[in-house]
């Protein structure tokens, strides 16, 4: 299950206008459990409905006509069958009655039309049906791909503002209720209201005076459903609130079960759930009586009504009254009965099926209200995160393999091992800068937001093979230098060099693609470890990958793991330790053998022995190549060839470790322990 | 399975039992309204017929009866509908309550055997799961049956073979829905799983989308998820697809039974054997005993479907806790002494490997031990089997001269405080938080708690102080505050023995040095266990263990190990080398 939590940055890092953003998302963010109710539904609900009926005609517009002819036809065939049902009884076995050689022939030929009718109403039903799964099926699938390919090319602040649970219930509930919508909420609102005006003219056929006392009820019903719509709606919503706060409870609580365990907290945990749980219990049980109530309600009334236009009927059928007058009766019955133009006994018993019908349209429908209404606002979750605009594709300097001539001169090659800058020179031409790895900050200001200034006017350079890191408190900004390399965010003020190049003109993917980043939370993905190491190069054969994990220390223990390099790993390789995943992480950033690394705590859960061998490793296989190291602990920054003090998003103290402990300054406080790191 | 769950049926078995009854008391209703109606219609024709006069009092008493009928039905099924829902609710109100209950009693073998995402899960969507299945059994599953017998006894009452024609066209019917349901729910199956794997690419994505974006794997990315919604699109299409036949097929048997029936019923009206109205009653009873066999397939098939529910909430209730207090639970911890005495461990008995082999050694009560070991080495394992969080392999544990196994787990715990590695705090204020060590500390004690821990300084720059909210899981606060909030809690439990189990991992040297200062001279007497990486935390301990793949490799003090131990030298070297060389300088 997705946890709704987000703590990619460090939490200080985070100003507080988008934290509380994330805290209002995570209000909503249940949306893993039960239906979610969230923020009462869709802002502009017509709007939205018109969009996501636009998106879901693109590719089918002739299927979803076919449907939609067919649910009509099958609503219309259902309507004819009860048409028939008073012919056949006021014509074809009433003036049979008492005969003794009955003509059989017509009986028999109107029998024979109906199944007919029958049986195309079913294959139109059939017809819809299976179109409609098409249909549902594939819009769903384009929206999901369609809302996931958009979503990778989406700004990092899209994610840091948003928590997890609530993209999840996007791809999961958002959809699935869409579906609903789709194959069965459409298709039935239109055979309700074929049913209801098409029964509706058939009943005026039969009797006016009928229809008026049946419109009576109608509208009692309707007015019962909303009603006790309405009021159930206010349960449903308060009963998801109490839901969602009774499975936060569990989630925090289950989370820290062991800690509940080790202070005996068992009894006071189960008395705060308790309090939630009833409360959660009081109200699904009034949600629920009302909605469980609708059905009996309209289906009984519906019997009432029933009743009394039986026994109207019946009066009518025998009186000479004008209020008996029937269209059905002098048309189709006037030669059978002798002018009489009144009720007939068939047109009873096909009115009183009619009427039966016509009610429950509104029953359905009501049914479906709900379906609406959480489709629509789960549509505009949909739509808003297409409309979020991609994150910028960066400039048209790109990477290419390259074979070096000469000095200075380059020739593109695809089985070359060099790589190269190309930079286009306007007119068509290119010249080629070669990828060494020296970055360069240039007065660098920036901020998460436009008030508060993480990092102010930071100047630093790293030359190729040079190793740089960064210590200092936590929110001092050091994880933020990283994020702006990689351009996860962009800059305000200054300039970031990359080989000479504003990082701003190079295409974004090559740019990130020539550096290896390894943070401190660890993820792995669902695959075996070998695919986890080779994430970090897509064509490295199982040898290199090998390579990568013996060098980052990891061999020893992925080979006691039950399959080896074949072990598959779930749920972000649950089942490693944090040191374990960490190695992993560190040899799939070997593997991508980037010029440039970045690492970000990298090491923090590993001892301080094994550390030190990847060290080793590490050194070996960034010979010549640039890296930048971010670590509280001390002893992981010790042999940098410069080290960068960090405070309040300003380079305080900047030199080598031996240098920084002879100034005696924030960095020998640090190391002698004399200052708070975190 | 279901045995399991019934007991959390109490304060609603007379709703659950009342809610049938009331449904069968609608049902009725159902059967006798048409056939009276039917009576009527006869009635209707006979006068029409010229064999009987009409009297609009004798139409009267029909209306009157059925109505009476209409508004029984009407509370039967207003009744049903109330009872059912707070019956189901209440069920699963229990239901939570009493899976939450069993999971308090879990030891940590029990939670590990779970993981603490599927607990969730199981007190979540599958209680939810199991409620709607419950109303829908209590509503449907009895009232369904009931009217299709009796409609078929009325319909046999009026003529036997048109009602052994609706029994032939039901067996049909319940065969067909018997087979799409079958053939269609392996599929189901499958799609389920393809779509937890869809759901597995997403959360995967947006977790790690730092990593994403690092290795430009986007289009990996998207290809995988086209990969996963291509494949719950075609388990969803193929069992859709299948299912397709099931809403047809039933409006033709349906539609074609009416239409044989008013073909014969008509024959037999025709020859004088049969009554209009009667044949008005069949109609009825037709399309109620056939509906009946959908509604009981149906109901059926969305039982079967929250099987799986059922089967996970009763695992969570069956499940025997690993751990029990013995008989007659030594119940006070005399002093904080520990003694390991051979002990080897694993956590599953069947696993080939102990992760604990062979421990033996005796901490007297206030002496300070520190605990060194690389990744893996079962520090932390070991440090578990002190307040009986596991029960040893074989050996045995004696805290204050007593086996571990013969106290009252609760009075051995309050006495052994542990600072796990993975730190949780709660929702709540600081304060409230820090009572968790002890629900009737003094506003006094806990500011004391605070200031030994090294907390009280950065409270005291929240402007909210002790009351600030820690928010869910404690993710207001930095990773350090954490753990020196912590810290605080365990030290209010004022145990014989404190473990801290790299406890001060986010901490600096310093505040990590001042904390263990102010343990050594507020709580001399109490028993010190620390686990670390950094050697700086331990190097003052009385002595050192040093751990290495599940073994105890040397036991001394910081200097003897210097001399004896490879390993503590190789560790101690990687950190303060360096600083040695500054030194010496």
């Amino acid at each position: 299950m997705p946890k709704n939590k987000k703590v990619q940055l460090p939490e200080e890092e985070i100003p507080e206008d988008v934290k509380k953003d994330m805290q209002k998302n995570a209000l909503h963010g249940r949306g893993m459990r039960g239906p979610a109710i969230k923020g009462g539904g869709a802002k502009n609900p017509w709007k939205t409905f018109k969009r996501l009926m636009d998106y879901t005609l693109r590719n089918n517009k002739a299927g979803f006509a076919i449907a939609i002819t067919a649910v009509i036809v099958t609503s219309l065939v259902s309507i004819a069958g009860n048409l028939f049902l008073s012919r056949i009884i006021d014509q074809y076995i009433r003036p049979l009655i008492g005969q003794v050689n009955p003509d059989f022939s017509k009986f028999y030929g109107i029998l024979i039309a109906l199944s007919c009718i029958y049986i195309f109403g079913a294959l139109c039903a059939f017809l819809y049906n299976r179109v409609m799964v098409f249909v549902a099926q594939g819009t769903l699938k384009r929206m999901r791909d369609e809302m996931f390919e958009h979503m990778q090319h989406l700004p990092l602040r899209f994610f840091d503002t948003r928590t997890h649970g609530d993209l999840m219930s996007c791809y999961t509930n958002d959809t699935d209720i869409m579906r609903q919508l789709l194959s069965q909420t459409i298709p039935q609102i239109v055979s309700s209201a074929v049913t209801v005006v098409g029964t509706l003219f058939a009943m005026l056929y039969y009797s006016v005076t009928l229809t008026l006392i049946m419109l009576v009820f109608f509208l009692l019903i309707t007015l019962a459903v909303k009603k006790i719509g309405q009021k159930s709606a206010r349960h449903f919503l308060q009963q998801q609130i109490k839901l969602g706060k009774l499975n936060g409870y569990i989630e925090e609580m289950i989370e820290g079960q062991k800690v509940v365990k080790v202070f005996c907290h068992e009894e006071r945990a189960k008395e705060k759930f308790g309090e939630l749980n009833e409360a959660l219990c009081m109200h699904s049980t009034k949600a629920n009586v009302l909605t469980n109530i609708i059905g009996p309600l309209t289906n009984n009334i519906g019997y009432i009504q029933y009743i009394v236009l039986a026994v109207v009927g019946v009066a009518l059928c025998t009186s000479n009254s004008w209020l008996g007058l029937s269209l059905y009766g002098a048309t189709a019955m006037a030669e059978a009965t002798g002018g009489v133009c009144a009720v007939t006994i068939g047109s009873l018993i096909s009115y009183l099926q009619l009427s039966r019908n016509f009610n429950m349209p509104v029953q359905q429908v009501t049914q479906q209200f709900n379906a609406i209404i959480m489709a629509l606002a789960g549509a505009e979750r949909i739509f808003e995160i297409v409309d979020t605009p991609f994150e910028d594709a960066g400039g048209d300097i790109t990477l290419t393999k390259v074979r070096e001539k000469e000095e200075g001169e380059f020739c593109e090659e695809e089985s070359a091992d060099c790589w190269a800058w190309k930079v286009p020179a306007g007119d068509g031409t290119f010249s080629y800068v070669k990828l060494r790895g020296d970055i360069r900050f240039n007065n660098v200001t920036f901020g998460y937001n436009e008030n508060k200034v993480v990092l102010k006017n930071i100047s630093l350079y790293a030359k190729p093979g040079q190793k740089i890191a960064f210590v200092g408190a936590t929110g001092a900004g050091k994880t933020t230098i990283t994020n702006l390399i990689n351009r996860f965010y962009d800059i305000q003020e200054g300039e970031i060099l990359y080989d000479g190049l504003p990082i701003r003109s190079i295409n974004k993917d090559d740019l990130r693609r020539s550096l290896g980043v390894v943070l401190q939370d660890t993820h792995l993905f669902t695959g075996t470890v070998m695919d986890n190491i080779r994430y970090g190069r897509l064509d490295a054969t199982d040898e290199e990958c090998i390579q990568a994990a013996k060098l980052a220390n990891a061999d020893f223990f992925i080979e006691h793991l039950p399959d080896g390099y074949q072990t598959m790993l779930t749920s972000d390789g649950a089942n490693l330790s944090q040191g374990q995943r960490q190695l992993l992480a560190i040899a799939r950033a070997m593997v991508s053998n980037c010029p440039v690394l970045i690492l970000d705590e990298a090491t923090s859960f590993i001892d301080t022995r094994t550390e030190k061998l990847i060290g080793q490793g590490l050194d070996k296989l960034m010979e010549g190549k640039t890296v930048f190291v971010i670590a509280h602990r001390l002893s992981t920054v010790r042999d940098s060839k410069a080290i960068m003090v960090l405070e309040h998003g300003q380079i305080i103290e900047r030199g080598s470790h031996e240098q920084l402990i002879a100034q005696k300054g924030k960095y020998y406080q640090l190391y002698t322990g004399a200052f708070e790191l975190e | 399975m279901v045995k399991s769950l019934t007991p959390s049926l109490r304060g609603y078995r007379a709703l659950t039992i009342l809610t049938p009854l009331v449904m069968i008391g609608e049902a009725v209703m159902e059967i006798v309204i048409p056939f009276v109606m039917g009576d009527l219609i006869n009635y209707l024709n006979d006068c029409l017929d010229g064999l009987d006069t009409m009297q609009m009092s004798q139409v009267l008493l029909f209306g009157g009866a059925m109505l009476l009928c209409a508004f029984f039905s009407l509370l039967c099924g207003v009744l049903g509908g109330k009872f059912a829902s707070t019956a189901s609710a209440g069920f699963a109100k229990n239901l939570r309550r009493d899976m939450y209950a069993k999971i308090q009693t879990y030891s940590f073998a029990n939670i590990d055997k779970f993981s603490t995402a599927s607990l969730v899960t199981r007190l979540t969507t599958d209680v939810t799961n199991t409620q709607n299945a419950f109303q829908m059994c209590i509503r449907m599953l009895v009232r369904a049956p009931v009217l299709f017998i009796f409609a078929t006894v009325m319909s046999y009452q009026i003529h036997v073979g048109l009602a052994s024609m609706f029994i032939a066209a039901a067996i049909v019917l319940g065969i067909v829905v018997a087979i799409v349901l079958i053939k269609v729910v392996p599929y189901f199956r499958t799609m389920f799983k393809k779509y937890d794997s869809l759901n597995a690419v997403v959360q995967e994505d947006l977790t790690a989308i730092r990593v994403v974006k690092s290795y430009v794997r986007e289009s990996y990315e998207i290809e995988k998820m086209k990969h996963a919604t291509g494949e719950v699109y075609e388990y969803s299409v193929k069992a859709e697809k299948i299912l397709n036949y099931l809403m047809p097929v039933i409006q033709v048997v349906i539609n074609l039974t009416m239409v044989l029936l008013l073909f014969f019923g008509g024959r037999l009206i025709i020859a004088g054997n049969l009554q209009i109205g009667d044949l008005s009653k069949l109609l009825s009873y037709c399309a109620q005993i056939l509906t009946g066999v959908i509604m009981v397939a149906m109901c059926l098939n969305f039982i079967s479907m929250s099987r799986g529910s059922v089967e996970r909430i009763a695992e969570v209730l069956d499940e025997k806790p690993s751990l029990s207090n013995p008989a007659e639970p030594v119940t006070e911890v005399k002093d904080g002494s520990v003694e390991f005495d051979h002990v080897d461990f694993a956590y599953r008995a069947d696993a080939e490997k102990n992760v604990l082999s062979d421990i033996t050694f005796s901490i007297r009560s206030g002496e300070t031990v520190g605990i060194i070991g690389g990744t893996g080495s079962a520090k932390t394992t070991l440090v578990s089997l002190i307040p009986r969080l596991y029960d040893v392999k074989s050996g045995s544990i004696k805290v204050g001269g007593v086996d571990v196994r013969d106290y009252d787990m609760e009075a051995l715990r309050n006495q052994v405080a542990v600072v796990l590695q993975k730190n949780v705090l709660f929702s709540g204020s600081i304060s409230e938080n820090l009572r968790w060590g002890n629900e009737n500390a003094t506003d006094e004690e806990i500011r004391e708690a605070a200031s030994l821990a090294q907390a009280s300084e950065f409270i005291r720059d929240i402007p909210e102080g002790f009351d600030y909210d820690l928010g869910q899981g404690g993710v207001n606060v930095s990773g350090g505050q954490k753990q020196r909030l912590c810290i605080a809690r365990a030290l209010l439990k004022n145990p014989k023995i404190l473990i801290f189990d790299d406890s001060t991992s986010a901490v600096d040297t310093k505040t990590d040095a001042l904390i263990r200062a102010g343990l050594k001279k507020h709580a001399p007497e109490v028993t010190k266990i620390i686990i670390a990486q950094r050697i700086a935390s331990v190097q003052e301990s009385d002595r050192i263990i040093v751990m290495d793949e599940g073994r105890i490799v040397g036991i001394g003090t910081h200097e003897e190990l210097l001399k004896t131990s490879d390993i503590y030298r190789e560790v101690y070297e990687s950190q303060v080398k360096g600083g040695d060389e500054d030194a010496q300088k």
